[in-house]
């Protein structure tokens, strides 16, 4: 009976998996320094970014691909990988978007027509690499608020591009950061000036839609002092039955008094349930609460990709600064998650917070990997973490990888961790009362992802609440 | 309304149920008694269609229909309710929000609209005053960090809210200090009436002082050995089980 349910519920089929057809400009296969020069002249960048590109190539180049985490691929070929596609038509504004695009986005239920916009949620859409439209810039910029394309910020604002592009994130960084600076063909630029709390949800909709093209976005956002901002990014990708390779870099900055807020809801496609093709999601996220009282909050719903390697993670630098984490990640089917966080205490009185939920379905395999670092520096730093897991079915698996480094006597550093699993009882109990199995399911685990999905904006919740269900369908008993 | 014939039904491999006849009409209450392992929550339990029990011989008719044949969510929405010995916790859930689900998915069944939460609300309030749950415990997740005490007068408000035309209560006395059992038995007194059938399973015959039934039976060794007035449950408590015991 139980295996059955886990049979149905692990069985839904991925719902976003449609190709858009449009005419794409694509690089051909493989990397060189031709590759990233040609990249950068597609872009029309100054010379100073291609340097800085092809510094980070010829590191990467010395670079070996991490296998560290506790998840299992075969090799990746990186000259099999279309570094760059793009729509050929370049779009002035939202009128001139390709028909075809706009219905991707869509039945994706993203609203771009300007008139749509009164929700409160201003879109900077990535369509494979290109940002296509950023809707709410003329209403932001009013505020002094930048938000566009990656590109666009690189043209229009290159001194606060060339000031604070690779300041938290370093080309050296680590392999897939490295690539990444490398080719990374577009993304979204945030900037918030002085005092301005911006009035709006800004949001990003990534979406892989070229075949074998990996993605390389890059997203960069600077709260200056006493700013606030949320952020949201939600990304898809058709299906595939080969994988695609997605190596993202977040960088975020907090000055003095200022907060960012960066949500994610991750549901790039997973892979059949035999585990073909699926997104490779190997991305790097880190913040630098550079400012005393600084703020960054990271909270990601992860259902999606094949593989997900992703640590998003807070430089606690300036005094009181504060960092969080809260994370539901879901691994079901034959989907692997190693996901987690890295708090750096190096200010004094910093405090951070980490809250995990993993959920493990079919054969999916989720591991929390964190580090709290509590530097010399670093007097009365304080950090809480909880990390949970929920296996539904006896096939799955949690694994949990926490390190504490505490080099000042004076830290408070608190860990809890624990594994459940959906018991039947807690399903007996349920149907009891009325409730169908699936029911009871999503009822159990939105319960325990609750913590959460509080601190996600009120739509991201409800969306999340039902992408988490949509996922779980037909997989549990 | 509920037709037990001559069931019999194994708990994992050993067999519990050895034959049980036993009919249940509306506005009845009956109680079950017997000394451990004598297969009553397995009754409770094989009529609910809890897993890890399997019906080898017999039948149940509920309402004129076969009672193996339905789930038991269906069972549970065709009005048959049973109050856990150990309730169970469900962490994140608020006490409300679980009820009104439950409640809506009844109520779906019956082809009756869904009721907002507003109105349910009111409705959920009334209905703790009878088992004297406080508002605070509404919003708790289900079951969590409460009392056994307050675990069973959760259960009571749960019935309240379903309106079960049949509602099987398995050791709901059990855990329960003398206030808490005097305020479980006020609110089980409560929800009779000449609709609804309750099953009283229990151990100890204290319950009964609160709760009169109209029929007792004693369960032993997965038959039904007696039955009787309430005066049955008297001599139980004054004699024990062993009396009864030597035809095995």
């Amino acid at each position: 009976m139980a295996d059955k349910t886990i049979e149905n519920l692990t069985s839904q089929e991925y719902r976003w998996g449609f190709v858009t057809d449009i005419e794409a400009e694509t690089v051909p296969k493989g990397l060189s320094e031709d590759v990233v020069r040609l990249i950068s002249a597609k872009k029309g960048e100054p010379a100073w970014l291609l340097e800085w590109r092809l510094k980070a190539y010829r590191h990467w180049l010395t670079m070996k691909e991490p296998r560290w985490a506790n998840v299992h691929y075969p090799p990746i070929d990186y000259q099999d990988i279309h570094y760059y596609a793009a729509p050929k038509a370049k779009p002035k504004n939202l009128d001139e978007i390709d028909p075809e695009i706009r219905r991707t986005y869509e039945k994706l239920g993203i609203p771009l027509a300007e008139q749509e916009m009164l929700a409160g949620v201003a879109v900077d859409a990535v369509f494979d690499s290109v940002s296509v439209a950023t809707t709410f810039k003329d209403k932001l910029a009013k505020l002094g608020i930048v938000f566009c394309s990656f590109s666009d910020a690189v043209r229009e604002h290159p001194d606060l591009v060339r000031k604070w592009l690779g300041s938290v994130v370093p080309t050296t960084d680590n392999f897939f950061a490295t690539l990444n600076s490398a080719v990374f063909s577009d993304g979204s630029f945030c900037y918030i000036p002085k005092g301005v709390r911006c009035p709006m949800e800004l949001s990003t909709y990534f979406r892989i839609n070229a075949k074998d093209t990996g993605q390389f976005e890059r997203t960069l956002i600077i709260a200056e002092e006493g700013a606030y901002v949320s952020y949201l990014e939600g990304c898809t990708a058709p299906m595939r039955d080969t994988n695609q390779l997605h190596a993202a870099v977040v960088e975020l900055v907090a000055l003095d008094d200022a907060t960012v807020r960066y949500s994610t809801v991750q549901n790039w496609y997973p892979g059949d349930r035999d585990g073909k093709g699926g997104i490779f999601n190997f991305v790097t996220k880190r913040g630098r609460c550079k400012g005393r009282n600084s703020r960054i909050s990271w909270t990601q719903v992860e259902t999606g990709s094949a593989i997900t390697w992703k640590y998003p993670s807070c430089i606690l630098q300036g005094e009181n600064s504060v960092g969080e984490f809260y994370s539901v990640a879901l691994a079901n089917h034959r989907q692997q998650a190693d996901t987690g966080t890295k708090m750096i205490h190096i200010g004094k009185n910093t405090k951070s917070t980490v809250i995990s939920k993993g959920i493990s379905a079919g054969h999916g395999q989720n591991s929390y990997r964190g580090l709290v670092q509590i530097l010399p520096g670093a007097e009365n730093a304080r950090n809480y973490s909880q990390c949970d897991s929920l296996l539904i079915g006896d096939r799955c698996g949690a694994h949990t990888f926490p390190r504490l480094d505490v080099q000042n006597p004076s830290a408070q550093v608190e860990h809890e961790a624990s594994t459940s699993r959906i018991g039947e009882d807690q399903l007996f109990y349920c149907r009891q009362r009325g409730l169908s199995t699936e029911d009871a399911v999503n009822m159990i685990v939105s319960g325990f992802c609750r913590r959460v999905f509080k601190e996600l904006p009120m739509e991201f919740a409800v969306e999340s609440q039902k992408l988490l269900a949509v996922s779980l369908e037909g997989s549990v008993g | 309304m509920l037709e037990i014939r001559d069931l019999h039904a194994k708990a994992g491999d050993k067999p519990v149920l050895k034959g049980i006849d036993l009919v249940v009409r509306p506005g009845e209450v009956h109680a079950i008694m017997g000394p451990n392992a004598s297969g009553k929550s397995t009754l409770a339990h094989v009529l609910a269609g809890r897993d890890g029990f399997a019906v080898t011989g017999g039948s149940v008719a509920w309402k004129g229909k076969d009672l193996f044949a339905m789930t038991p969510e269906q069972r549970a929405r065709e009005g048959i309710f049973l109050g856990f010995q150990y309730p169970v916790e469900i962490p994140g859930v608020g006490n409300t929000y679980f009820l009104k689900s439950a409640y809506n998915a009844v109520r779906k069944h019956r082809g009756e609209p869904e009721m907002d939460a507003a109105d349910f609300l009111t409705l959920i309030k009334e209905k703790a005053k009878l088992v004297e749950l406080s508002d605070g415990l509404l919003t708790r997740p289900v079951n969590e960090g409460f009392s056994g005490g307050e675990k069973k007068r959760n259960e009571i408000l749960q019935m309240a809210v379903l309106d079960p035309a049949l509602a099987i209560l398995d050791e709901t006395d059990s855990g329960l200090d003398i206030d808490a059992l005097k305020i479980v038995g006020h609110g089980i007194n409560a929800l009779r009436n000449r609709d609804r059938a309750i099953v009283l399973i229990t151990h100890f015959p204290r319950l009964l002082n609160y709760v009169v039934p109209d029929v007792v039976h004693v369960l032993i060794d997965g038959r039904l050995v007696k039955s009787g007035h309430r005066e049955l449950a008297l001599q139980l408590e004054a004699k024990g089980y062993g009396w009864l015991e030597g035809g095995k």
